[in-house]
Formats: C-alpha cells, sequence, structure tokens
C-alpha cells in the first residue's frame, strides 16, 4: 500500500467521514425540523369565515295518542290491554339555512334509534365570505305542521376565521344564533 | 337483512358498502399487482437503489452505526427519548382549562433551557419516530420481507402504526392552542362520519363552555395508555426473531441525541395562540409527521380519507398472503444424530428451534424440534451443529439437524469432487452465500466456489477439510456486516471463524489460509478483486516470496 493511498485513508477517516456524519445528522435534523411545520396549512381564506349548523333535538311525535277500540283490546293479552296506544316513531326535522337570500343547505334528519325514538342530530360547516350577511333559518320538527314551526332571520358580521354557530334548543326559545 | 339495516342508519350501510367493495375490488387490484411481474420489477429496482443508499451510508457511518441497517433499533431508542421527556413534561402539565395551555406555555418560556428544550425534544423525537418506523416500513417492503415466517412481525407491525398516530395526535391537543383546537375538531368530524355515534363527538368542542377539565384528564390517560399500548405492540411485534436489534450502537445513539437536541435549540417548538372556538385560525404550521390525516380530510373529504387509509391498511394486511414462490423445505432435525446440545437453538435468529426433552432410548436428556412455520430455511442451525463436521468417518454423512435442499454430506462430496477436478498452482475454494455475491461467477479451474443457503450454513471444520483435501486456500464471503438476509448468519461465521464461538475453527488452520470477506450482492467486483489478491499472496507464499503460514490479516 502505498504512502500516498495511507494519506487518503487517513484524511477519509479522521475528516472527510466525521464531516460527512455530521451533514448527515444535520439532514435529519433539518428534515423533522421543517416538515414538523411547515409548508403551512390554509384551513381559510383570509376572506372566509365559518357557519357551523349543528343540533341534537328529538322532533316531535309523528302521530297523537289514540284510544284501542274494543275489539283491538280484546286482541291483547289481559295484562297488555292499555288503553291508549301511543306510537314512539318520531318527526324528522327539516331544516333550511339560507345566507343573503340564498339557500345554502337544506336538510331533512331523521330520527335516531331503532325505534325511530331519538334525537335528530346534524352537524355541518360551511366556508362563507367574511363581512355582513342576512342569515335566515327556518325549522320545522313535526310532520303534522305545515311549513316551518321556527324560523330566525338575523343580520350577522362575520369577520375573517369567525366561527358562527347555528343551535337549536326548544328551551332556549328555539333557533340560536351566536 | 333490510331491518338490520335501517336499525343502524343509512350511513352504516354506505360505509359497510363501500368497505366491502373497496375490499374485494383492492384484494384484486392488489392480487394482480403483485402476481404481476412489473411489480416484482419495479421492487427490484427500488431494492438496488435502496442498497446503493446502505452501501454508501455504510462508507460514512460503518455499518454498525447506520441508521439505514438499525431503523427498528432507532425507532426503539426514539421512543425511548419520548418517554423520558414525556415524564417530565407530565410532572408540570396542569390539567385544568384555564391551566394547561398556561403550563406549557410558562414552562416554555420561564424554563426554555430545561423545560422548553424538553418539550422540544419530546416533539422532535416523537416525530422522528413516525419517520423512522414509516422507513422501516417501507424498507421492509421493498427487501420483500414480509412472506411465510416474517408474517407475524409484518401483521403486529400494522397496529402500531396507528397506535403512534393516535397517541402523537392526542399529545397535540394537551397543548391547547390554535392548532390543538383544528386538529381535535378536525378529528372528531372524521370520526363521526361513520356515524357510530348517538351525538357527534365534534359538538364537544362547538363552544368554550363544552370542554372542560375532564376533557384533558381524559386526553392525559390517553397520552399515557396509547404509548403503554404501543410499547405491548412492540414487544409483541419483536417476539419472534431472536436476539432483535433494539439498542442502537453508542455513536449512533448519541449522534442522533444530539441532532435532536440542536434542533430543539435552534428551532424550539411554540405554541400558537390558546385555543378560541369561535375562532377558525387561518393559517396553521401542521406537523406533517401526524396532523396530515386532519389536512388531508379537508382537502378530500372524510370518506377518502376512510377509504385511503383503510385501502393502505388492507393492502398492509393482505401483502403475507400474496402469491409468492414456492416456500424452500424447512430444517429437519435427525434425533440419531442430534445430541441435545443447545447450539442451533441459541443459533437460530427467528426462535424456530426449540429443545425438549427426550423420550427415545438415547442418553442425552433434550432433543431439538423444529416448528416449520417459523423455519427461514437458512441452514445457519446446520452449520452450528457439531454433528456437521466432514471429518466423520460414518459412511454416509449425516447432520443432527440439516437442510433437506443441500444436507451437509452432499456439501461434503461436492467439496470433495470439486478439489478433485481443480487443476493449477494454486487451488482455492470459495464458499459463498445466496443471499449476497454470486461465487458461481468465480469457478475457474484453479478456483472451486460453492454457494450456500447462507453463509451461517458453513460448519468451520469444512475450511480445514478443504485445506485436507488439497485446497491452499480457503475464501469465505457473505452478506455484508449488519445486512444478513437471515439477520445473523454472517455474524455467526465471523465469530465462529475468530473462534469465538462454537463450533469453532480449530488452530491448525494458519490465518494466511483462510480470506474473509462480507460483500453484498453489489460487491460482486470487492469480491474478485479479493479473490486475485489472495491468489497472488497464496502463489507468493508457495514460492517462497511470503513466509507459509504467516499469521496476518483474516478479514478483508
Amino acid at each position: 500500500m502505498s504512502g500516498g493511498e495511507s494519506m487518503h485513508d487517513a484524511f477519509a477517516s479522521k475528516i472527510l467521514r466525521p464531516a460527512g456524519q455530521v451533514v448527515l445528522y444535520g439532514a435529519f435534523a433539518a428534515f423533522i425540523g421543517v416538515f414538523s411545520a411547515w409548508p403551512r396549512y390554509h384551513q381559510l381564506r383570509d376572506d372566509q369565515a365559518l357557519i357551523k349548523l349543528s343540533f341534537t333535538h328529538p322532533g316531535q311525535l309523528k302521530s297523537d295518542c289514540r284510544r284501542r277500540t274494543p275489539e283491538e283490546l280484546a286482541k291483547l293479552a289481559p295484562n297488555m290491554r292499555a288503553p291508549m296506544e301511543c306510537a314512539r316513531e318520531r318527526s324528522p326535522v327539516d331544516v333550511e339555512l339560507a345566507l343573503d337570500g340564498q339557500v345554502i343547505a337544506r336538510r331533512v334528519v331523521p330520527p335516531s334509534g331503532l325505534s325511530k325514538d331519538g334525537a335528530s342530530t346534524v352537524y355541518e360547516r360551511f366556508v362563507v365570505r367574511a363581512g355582513d350577511h342576512e342569515l335566515a333559518v327556518k325549522l320545522s320538527d313535526s310532520v303534522r305542521v305545515t311549513g316551518f314551526n321556527y324560523t330566525k332571520e338575523q343580520r350577522v358580521r362575520l369577520d375573517p376565521g369567525r366561527i358562527l354557530i347555528v343551535d337549536f334548543n326548544a328551551e332556549k326559545g328555539g333557533i340560536l344564533i351566536q | 337483512m333490510r331491518t338490520w339495516a335501517q336499525a343502524f342508519g343509512c350511513r352504516l350501510t354506505q360505509v359497510n358498502s363501500a368497505w366491502n367493495t373497496a375490499a374485494y375490488y383492492g384484494s384484486c387490484a392488489v392480487t394482480r399487482w403483485m402476481t404481476d411481474p412489473m411489480f416484482e420489477t419495479l421492487r427490484l429496482f427500488a431494492l438496488s437503489r435502496l442498497q446503493a443508499v446502505e452501501a454508501w451510508f455504510d462508507g460514512m457511518f460503518g455499518a454498525r452505526c447506520n441508521p439505514w441497517r438499525h431503523l427498528g433499533a432507532l425507532g426503539f431508542l426514539l421512543f425511548w427519548i419520548v418517554v423520558a421527556t414525556g415524564v417530565y413534561l407530565y410532572a408540570v402539565l396542569d390539567t385544568s382549562v384555564e391551566g394547561v395551555y398556561q403550563s406549557i406555555e410558562q414552562l416554555a418560556r420561564e424554563q426554555w433551557y430545561l423545560g422548553g428544550l424538553i418539550r422540544s425534544l419530546h416533539r422532535y423525537a416523537s416525530d422522528a419516530f413516525m419517520a423512522v418506523m414509516l422507513l422501516h416500513v417501507v424498507k421492509e417492503l421493498i427487501y420483500g420481507r414480509f412472506h411465510g415466517f416474517r408474517w407475524f412481525s409484518w401483521i403486529s407491525g400494522i397496529p402500531l402504526l396507528w397506535l403512534a398516530l393516535f397517541a402523537g395526535i392526542v399529545g397535540f391537543w394537551l397543548v391547547w392552542d390554535q392548532l390543538a383546537q383544528f386538529s381535535a375538531i378536525a378529528s372528531m368530524e372524521w370520526l363521526d362520519w361513520l356515524g357510530m355515534f348517538a351525538e357527534p363527538l365534534v359538538r364537544n368542542f362547538l363552544r368554550a363552555e363544552s370542554v372542560n377539565d375532564r376533557f384533558f384528564s381524559l386526553l392525559v390517560f390517553l397520552h399515557i395508555g396509547l404509548p403503554l399500548l404501543l410499547l405491548l405492540g412492540l414487544w409483541i411485534h419483536i417476539q419472534r426473531v431472536a436476539r432483535p436489534d433494539t439498542r442502537t450502537a453508542p455513536a449512533l445513539t448519541w449522534g442522533t441525541l444530539l441532532a435532536l437536541l440542536a434542533l430543539s435549540l435552534s428551532l424550539p417548538v411554540q405554541s400558537m395562540a390558546p385555543a378560541d372556538l369561535a375562532i377558525a385560525p387561518r393559517e396553521l404550521p401542521v406537523d406533517w409527521f401526524y396532523l396530515a390525516p386532519n389536512a388531508l380530510m379537508y382537502q378530500w373529504s372524510p370518506a377518502v380519507l376512510w377509504f385511503v387509509a383503510g385501502a393502505v391498511t388492507l393492502l398492509l394486511v393482505t401483502l403475507p398472503w400474496m402469491p409468492r414462490r414456492k416456500p424452500q423445505p424447512v430444517a429437519q432435525v435427525d434425533p440419531a444424530n442430534c445430541n441435545g446440545c443447545g447450539r442451533c437453538y441459541v443459533d437460530c435468529p427467528y426462535s424456530a428451534v426449540t429443545m425438549r426433552e427426550r423420550t427415545d432410548s438415547r442418553k442425552y436428556a433434550r432433543i431439538a424440534v423444529v416448528d416449520g412455520d417459523l423455519c427461514a430455511s437458512c441452514g445457519i442451525c446446520a452449520g452450528s451443529c457439531p454433528s456437521s463436521t466432514p471429518f466423520r468417518s460414518i459412511a454416509e454423512l449425516v447432520s443432527g439437524i440439516d437442510m433437506p435442499q443441500l444436507p451437509i454430506g452432499q456439501l461434503r462430496s461436492r467439496l470433495k469432487c470439486s478439489i478433485a477436478r481443480l487443476k493449477g498452482e494454486v487451488k482455492i475454494v470459495v464458499f459463498g452465500c445466496d443471499r449476497a455475491a454470486d461465487v458461481r461467477t468465480l469457478q475457474r479451474p484453479d478456483t472451486a466456489a460453492l454457494s450456500l443457503m447462507c453463509s451461517g450454513q458453513l460448519p468451520p471444520a469444512f475450511v480445514e477439510y478443504a485445506l485436507r483435501q488439497g485446497a491452499d486456500g480457503v475464501m469465505v464471503t457473505g452478506c455484508s456486516e449488519c445486512d444478513c438476509a437471515y439477520r445473523l448468519g454472517n455474524t455467526w461465521t465471523h465469530e465462529r471463524l475468530l473462534r469465538e464461538r462454537e463450533p469453532h475453527l480449530r488452530r491448525t488452520v494458519a490465518s494466511t489460509e483462510l480470506r474473509v470477506l462480507w460483500a453484498g450482492s453489489r460487491d460482486q467486483a470487492l469480491v474478485s478483486t479479493e479473490l486475485d489478491t489472495f491468489r497472488d499472496e497464496l502463489d507468493k507464499r508457495k514460492r517462497g516470496e511470503l513466509p507459509p503460514h504467516e499469521r496476518g490479516r483474516i478479514y478483508a
């Protein structure tokens, strides 16, 4: 082995390899550092805001209780002869959301549960232009009512990035815009 | 069926239908893809590129400290860094809704030299852990290490990816800044798409008053519980490999730790503004190692993200059962020749050999038993068996444990015949490995080349036997250091030839008569050059230009 090769080997093992290792460890750290925060994700543009339509509300019963006829009662077992029959099924909740006169959502939300006697639940998000808007929400929770039995119209100011919640709570006056 | 579908809602039916359709078409596509020669061509191309990268890193770090060769061990190292730093962070975390953000912020600002550093290290080590896990999966995929006896390690690794992802995402929520808010809402919206919950989970994040102290207690429980499950999963993952590579070499440990420390100091992790559920943060510094699914869900849709996640998982799960080459015969024990010494049990890289109590009339207490489902057909057990010596005088050489496709007796016959046919001044025998540089190309009138299933299949006594049969020198070659196709074959042979492991090479063999070179399939030229050098040296020794039997280097 020549002296030149030995010097080359020594240079490689004492200078090049450690330097290369530093560079490669640095590249690894840079890779981790960069992709832990970059590229940035833009959820909304600067002129956009969010409207979230969300509620959990049990619709009204689909039908009233009715009195059983004597013939119907006779067909039942003696211990099951309740005079009134009350159906458990609830009405779907019909909701409409309009912004500046334009309907942006119309949903008919079925009741949950095996017997369709649970609450109707909805969650939806709408990306809209920020600024002043005329918001109109209509909701019907009974199939026995024609049209909507709850309505609310409100002028809202949506700053960029603002989240507006449209909720429903019958005990708190119906449609809530927050 | 109709009642069932109605009962559980239309959404569930859609999910089921989509899943079944995806599973059917997915498995068909995967089967076609895997059986397609195009896939194999692509895999081999990727393998050659990967091996080039590994070889380059070998030159820079050395095989023992090459991160590409120890991705699993590196994953363990990063996991322990995350655990150690997490313990400190847990001690200072206030799990109240008012205090959680402030406690982390205070730590990062007022104690930047310790608390802040530890927080950054916790985050970056977690990121590196995910990156290393993914690289580990891709590497094993490219090497085709998911079939046959490897199925258990492959399958048990898949849940670890999900567990690591969930544990990491929950960790981001614990800071409860705007990024946490984004991730929590996006994750809940994704889960809600399944329609499994009576009330959408995301409604818990509609208003500030919906989030309470119990939420953060739950997060702490999950952020400790999920990593514990992950640790259990890691333990299961390595159960079928003997001597798993779970500890990095000191240089690799320190290098990784210093790199992460330098990153933590130069780019400390900072929180965004506190979460405000009335405001949607517009621009987010998303951590792509963990929060990519959150961002992708809005780019695609929850359904598409579920489909992609399900399809990738399904693909990974079905890979071990895809068509492949016919499996090789597994090791067989010959009770008449097994003395129950247990060397094969100790040396088997996949714990396929166990020792059981003998029930026959032989005087030995134990006998080796091979589990065919775990056997890799590498032959390392045959190389470790003391009865595999070619010097035994019995008419038919039968080893205590052997490979039906290349029994020790057949190897001795081939060696004897090959040496008898050699012509020339210097006669050399080369023992190679089917998975490393192809030694058959070295065959010449004065050189006999025998390729084994693994270099670990070579009983050291064959080196001495070859010399006694008339060879002037023996060259042993196999996979590169830390790159044995069967994990430990080259390591065991290395130690046996150095007389550090049983069965060892006897001292009657001079070091100058043996040349050992660990070289992968890419190093064909290197093996050829080394053989020429060895031949020259042997020639000079014969002609008296070099002293005979000089104690010199064993390994090239």
